[in-house]
């Protein structure tokens, strides 16, 4: 999912404020909700940005629960709402979830790995009301995806990509790339052609979570992706009119942060399996969270009073090369999470940008995954998937 | 702008994915699509309304606002809206 808000930046007949670009508001909003359902998960993602400790996470929040959350989120304006996980479809109230969303005016973005589907839910959730479906998938030949996915789903998340067209929706595709996949850019833009996919995500792993603990066998080489923005350009090339496609630049190798969140408690507010409201997805694991709950408080006492929903809102909270900086309203001086898994501090200049004084540390990353990926296999560190069993026995729970 | 999509008797529906409706958070008319929205000035909302309620030619659809605006002379914005509408992926021509 990208968390970039719309590409269009002046349209006709349109008032020019759109979501997610619109920082400047004074009165802020969770437009989009992302709703993390269950952490219950079929597959076992090495790269999955899920929290470690998953595992953990016990008490979700009831159908009764979820519905409630959506009244009080649509009541403050949110118009998108993402329904993830885990594995959304594990919720065996999803198709009622979905409904009640769609009743209250929510555009509704169903996020999946496409395991638990089948044709006649494709079609049931379309009479939901359900207005979009992504299906991810994990390389695009059977015996990769099906290492990275640590199951056996290649073959039906390809009869899924069908399903959800066959229902009448744009087939939208995710792969998220890695050192592991990437230099199969071709093949995988040859099977979304295939499969006549409408839209095509390339997303690049970002490092959180599982995809954090795996860093240094996950993050790409700078050569490979040279390759694959050039073969990704030459496939958007030939593919115009016909097959949209969309490639995300890992930040690692760029100059500049994310605009991640399009700020903190500017526009996102995600709501995870348990209830607890974060500012973004990866927020639980920052240091000095409060983390409150959906149980305990209402939504609008969280976005507009909690700590950790002010803690870095607006620019006072900046440091130093940010606070005096003049692109800092256009990325909010990077992501939190990053700053804070990098660094140990939250508050800092996000070190991927060049005028960070910790940027080091994300060449030092990129030489430690250079220096893993020359390893004989024997040698390198293996992958660590993400299960239950991991996560209890990672996290020591 | 390029060739023109629409003419008297084209009739414009909106993209796949695309849906158009009252935002009372906005107070505006506005256009939902994955990942974003974007909010509408009253003309364009005028004219996508009707869009999305009934399929209709473009003739149709210009004479029905002239009922609903005195008469008013618009068939020029309303080629020019719906070719930049279309530019921006918002409605197809049928
Ligand atoms: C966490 S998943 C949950 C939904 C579902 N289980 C799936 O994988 O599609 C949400 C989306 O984020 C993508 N994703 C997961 N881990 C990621 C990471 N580390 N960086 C970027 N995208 C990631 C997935 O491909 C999916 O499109
Ligand atoms: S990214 Fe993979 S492991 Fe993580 S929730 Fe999605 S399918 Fe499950
Ligand atoms: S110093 Fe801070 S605000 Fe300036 S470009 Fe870098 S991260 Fe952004």
């Amino acid at each position: 999912m990208t968390t970039t808000g719309s590409e269009q930046n002046k349209a006709p007949g349109s008032t020019g404020g759109q979501m997610g670009l619109n920082a400047h508001n004074n009165i802020r909003q969770p437009l989009w909700l992302l709703a993390e359902l269950t952490y219950a998960c079929p597959l076992q993602c090495p790269y999955c940005s899920n929290p470690m400790d998953f595992a953990n996470i016990k008490s979700e929040l009831t159908t009764e629960e979820w519905i409630n959350v959506f009244k009080q989120a649509r009541a403050m304006g949110a118009t998108q709402l993402g329904l993830s996980g885990g594995e959304p479809l594990a919720r065996p109230d999803i198709i009622e979830l979905i409904q009640e969303a769609r009743n209250l005016g929510f555009y509704t973005n169903l996020i999946t790995s496409g395991v638990g589907l089948d044709a006649s839910k494709a079609q049931a959730f379309k009479d939901a009301g359900l207005d979009h479906i992504q299906v991810s998938f994990q390389s695009s030949s059977e015996d990769l995806n099906n290492l990275i996915a640590g199951t056996d789903a290649f073959q039906h998340k390809i009869e899924m990509a069908k399903a959800v067209k066959a229902a009448g929706y744009p087939m939208v595709l995710c792969f998220v790339t890695h050192r592991q996949n990437i230099d199969q850019i071709d093949e995988i833009l040859d099977l979304a052609i295939s499969l006549d996919a409408d839209y095509v995500e390339l997303a690049t792993t970002q490092y959180y979570g599982w995809a954090m603990h795996n860093r240094d066998q996950l993050l790409p080489m700078k050569e490979q992706l040279v390759r694959a923005e050039a073969i990704a350009h030459r496939y958007q090339e030939e593919q115009k009119g016909n097959m949209k496609i969309y490639y995300v630049v890992p930040d690692y190798y760029e100059e500049r942060p994310k605009a991640c969140m399009n700020g903190w408690g500017n526009v996102f507010l995600t709501v995870t399996p348990d209830g607890t409201a974060l500012p973004c997805h990866a927020a639980r694991e920052l240091p000095g969270m409060e983390l409150p709950n959906v149980r305990d408080l209402s939504i609008k006492e969280i976005w507009n009073d909690s700590n950790d929903f002010n803690r870095f809102r607006g620019y006072d909270w900046m440091p130093e090369p940010c606070r005096s900086c003049d692109e800092k309203e256009k990325d909010f001086g990077g992501c939190r999470c990053q700053a804070f898994m990098l660094t140990g501090d939250p508050a800092k200049t996000d070190p991927v940008c060049s005028k960070s004084p910790d940027h080091h540390l994300v060449l030092e990353a990129i030489e430690r995954g250079r220096e893993e990926a020359a390893k004989p296999a024997q040698e390198a560190k293996p992958l660590v998937f993400r299960n239950p069993k991991n996560s209890k026995e990672i996290c020591g729970l | 702008m390029t060739e023109r999509k629409f003419n008297a008797d084209s009739t414009p529906v909106l993209a796949l994915g695309y849906r158009f409706q009252w935002e009372p958070a906005q107070d505006c008319h506005v256009l939902l699509y994955p990942e974003g929205m974007v909010k509408l000035n009253g003309p364009a909302a005028e004219i996508l309304k009707r869009i999305s309620e009934k399929k209709q030619t473009v003739g149709e659809l210009i004479a029905e606002l002239k009922a609903a605006f005195n008469g008013a002379d618009l068939d020029d914005d309303v080629y020019q809206f719906l070719e930049e509408a279309h530019d921006n992926d918002w409605i197809r021509a049928e």
